[in-house]
């Protein structure tokens, strides 16, 4: 095959592309330049273009013997992520950006023009494992329970993930760092990326307040009474503790969560930890990684919400339009806006936005 | 002797305006002098070795150029050369009378030049005036000539490149000097020296700025040629080796090898220009045919003879180097940022393109080595990767398969 390597400057893409060309694929290592300002973007963030990460991939692609370009991916970057995470967060919601640059640009834009230039395949660094069956390929989780990211990568529809290759699924992520130190790949001991890539200084609520405004709002408790201010309620997500700088204690004093974004009123509802309890799920946009589940009926399988989530087992139904997911044991704070990923086993289902939960 | 550089991946080179292999005999001297140590400033036996090859070496390329030796001042980089003369120009005319912070630039340098001015303009109080270019390619005279009457006295250096590096149209120089009358002429004609018709004293300058490795010399070593008696301020300052205005010892065998490739240039330019202008309009031919819609940019009487910069409507130009790569054909789009990002070429906007077309274009550029095999065999693979291109450029950011 011929194919694609996205090479972000890490460990894990490095021995990603090493192991398709060992494997005996024409590969072509890429960068994605993913801002128009790189030297802005975060240094050693996830996937992304600063100076360093590049030419860290750069190096990887020399050390591997593999030609090696940057891609310009920025204005879809900005148009599908970035723009896209702004107004998730003015909506009340609290969106997670990898998921939609893995739905819009690595297996989108440019797996696209990848297949458009005579291209196979795209190859990323993402541990998660793909089996191929009679209807095609599933998606699985990687071996590495730690490094599992299949939760990332259930936005793919079945034409991505036909498109896809994860050559690291089958490995634990300390094997992947001996490894890239055998093959004398010298980011095997970069650390670890973290946060949000486009935003440098790792302040979330600032960098949205900068692009936002501050929009000053109650703060009111469950029985609708002010007990505070914020500078903007889409500065908050549901579960959120910290940074209320609520005045007024509760009675037992007792600590205070988000409850609610209400983005319409510019209102946060805070409460006890209790009243974060979600038992019901309800995501909208369902994306299907495999063959579709049967509509309207009950499934038995299990529900993830955050990138490192436990999987909990669940009930499931899905229709055309909307997954909806009843827990077997309730679930602290969840915010609307985020990834909800149904799992069958091992196997990825697929996945929708959250956009009700009860 | 056969040019050594090509390896196993780069089988058709067509980048010679980046860089162009080495001349056997600069090779030749280069590793010869390399084996002679000695610091060309040293007072004793070793070093007037030394220095007498630096001499010779200066006195090879003045004539090259058609100026005096004295008026070489040896530097590390054409970006050094133009750095120097910008920066040591501004500063020289202001230090005399602050009024004098004009500096006037063509639309369509290099970086090497618009960073430098734009540096002036951001951190020294420099007001810049940019002449725009014609859509074929051409400083507008007339643009210049209200510049200059309106801003007379107050400017304290012109830039205009020789001949321009992305689309190859040569510049009216003789006639901007005329213009600008006793205001320094800064030309950058690092594209121009060895290929075209070159010459410091006719033109009139104030200064210029060659470099060897565009002309089969090695890698960092450059001359800024400033007319004698000028005095300008330094940007480095130390033991003043080159006319007390560039410091820092002296690369002798880098020099030395920039003198024999100098002398060659000269020596073969006129046959080089034949040869190397019939391939072009063989390329150009060659990829007209191929596809119908090609545009060339650029276009004048006055040519170099070997850069070729053509537009695919509906492309964008990393995806045509990327195939033309993948099949040993090395070209370039522009120039791209430190992190290695293809930016829209400046060029191609100041002659009106629009960001869109200006992003489908590639450059060709031919040298002493280039066959007409290699312009033939782009011919042959042209239409296809362009027609990849264009699927790239419609699918992409629409998604694959979007499943109901």
């Amino acid at each position: 095959m011929r194919v694609i390597a996205a090479m972000s400057g890490g460990v894990d893409s490095a021995v990603a592309a090493a192991r398709m060309v060992d494997a005996g694929h024409e590969v072509i290592g890429v960068h994605l330049a993913l801002s128009s300002n790189p030297q802005k973007y975060r240094s050693g963030a996830r996937g992304c273009c600063t100076i360093e990460d590049s030419h860290d991939a750069r190096r990887a692609a020399d050390v591997i013997g593999i030609p090696f370009y940057i891609w310009d991916m920025a204005e879809e970057f900005h148009d599908s992520v970035v723009e896209n995470f702004i107004e998730e967060y003015s909506q009340g919601r609290t969106p997670n950006p990898c998921l939609r640059c893995n739905e819009k640009i690595k297996f989108a834009a440019v797996l696209d023009r990848a297949k458009a230039l005579g291209y196979d395949a795209v190859a990323t660094g993402h541990y998660a494992q793909l089996r191929k069956n009679e209807n095609g390929q599933t998606m699985h989780r990687a071996v590495d329970p730690l490094k599992d990211q299949s939760y990332v990568l259930a936005v793919l529809n079945r034409n991505q993930i036909a498109g896809a290759l994860f050559p690291l699924g089958d490995t634990k992520k300390e094997d992947i760092r001996k490894e890239a130190q055998k093959r004398g790949l010298f980011v095997a001991n970069k650390p670890d990326s973290h946060d949000i890539c486009f935003i440098p200084s790792g302040n979330n609520a600032g960098w949205l307040r900068d692009r936002l405004g501050n929009q000053s709002g109650p703060i009111v408790n469950e029985l609708g009474e002010q007990i505070g201010e914020h500078q903007g309620a889409f500065t908050y997500t549901i579960g959120q503790r910290r940074g209320l700088h609520l005045s007024v204690p509760t009675e037992t004093g007792s600590p205070r969560y988000v409850l609610q974004v209400e983005a319409k009123t510019n209102t946060v509802v805070v409460g006890s930890r209790e009243s974060l309890a979600v038992t019901t799920i309800v995501g909208e946009k369902p994306i299907w990684c495999g063959e579709a589940p049967q509509k309207e009926i009950q499934h038995r399988g299990f529900a993830q919400v955050r990138a490192h989530g436990a999987a909990l087992a669940c009930t499931f139904t899905a229709t055309d339009t909307s997954i909806t997911a009843q827990l077997d044991e309730p679930l602290m704070g969840l915010a609307t806006g985020q990834g909800l990923a149904i799992y069958d086993g091992d196997r990825v289902v697929g996945s929708a936005t959250v956009s009700e939960t009860y | 002797m056969p040019y050594p550089i090509y390896t196993k991946e780069v089988t058709i080179y067509l980048d010679h305006a980046a860089t162009t292999p080495m001349m056997p005999e600069a090779i030749a001297a280069l590793t010869e002098q390399i084996s002679n140590f000695g610091n060309a400033s040293s007072l004793h036996a070793t070093g007037r070795a030394a220095r007498k090859k630096v001499e010779e070496a200066r006195e090879s390329i003045a004539r090259s150029v058609g100026c005096a030796p004295s008026e070489v001042i040896f530097t590390g980089s054409g970006t050094e050369s133009n750095n120097l003369a910008i920066k040591g120009f501004y500063w020289s005319a202001i230090a005399h009378n602050p009024n004098r912070n004009v500096v006037i630039v063509s639309a369509f340098e290099h970086h090497a030049t618009l960073e430098p001015v734009e540096w002036l303009e951001e951190h020294e109080g420099a007001i810049v005036r940019r002449i725009p270019i014609s859509p074929a390619g051409i400083v507008d005279l007339k643009a210049l000539t209200a510049i200059i009457e309106s801003e007379r006295d107050r400017i304290s250096v012109i830039c205009v490149m020789h001949s321009n590096n992305e689309i190859g149209t040569i510049q009216p120089i003789k006639e901007i000097v005329a213009l600008a009358g006793s205001i320094p002429v800064h030309c950058d004609a690092v594209q121009s020296f060895g290929k075209v018709a070159f010459d410091f004293e006719e033109l009139g300058l104030h200064s210029a700025t060659i470099s060897a490795h565009k002309i089969g010399g090695p890698f960092g070593i450059a001359a800024l040629i400033l007319k004698n008696g000028i005095d300008i301020t330094p940007v480095l300052h130390g033991g003043g080796q080159e006319r007390d205005i560039r410091s820092g010892t002296l690369n002798t065998p880098a020099i030395v090898a920039f003198g024999v490739a100098s002398r060659l240039s000269i020596e073969e330019r006129d046959r080089n220009y034949e040869v190397v202008s019939g391939l072009r309009r063989l390329l150009a031919t060659v990829v007209n045919e191929a596809v119908s819609d090609a545009q060339i940019n650029g276009n004048s009487a006055h040519m170099l003879p070997g850069i070729l910069s053509v537009t695919f409507p509906g492309t964008e130009g990393d995806s045509l180097l990327v195939m033309l790569d993948n099949v040993g054909i090395s070209t370039s789009t522009g120039s791209a940022c430190s992190a290695g990002v293809q930016r829209t070429s400046h060029v191609l906007l100041a002659l009106g393109l629009s960001e869109t077309v200006a992003r489908g274009t590639l450059r060709f550029s031919l040298g002493r080595t280039t066959t007409e095999s290699e312009v033939i065999r782009v011919g042959e693979v042209i239409a296809g990767i362009v027609m990849k291109a264009r699927a790239a450029l419609t699918i992409t950011g629409k998604g694959v398969g979007e499943e109901a």
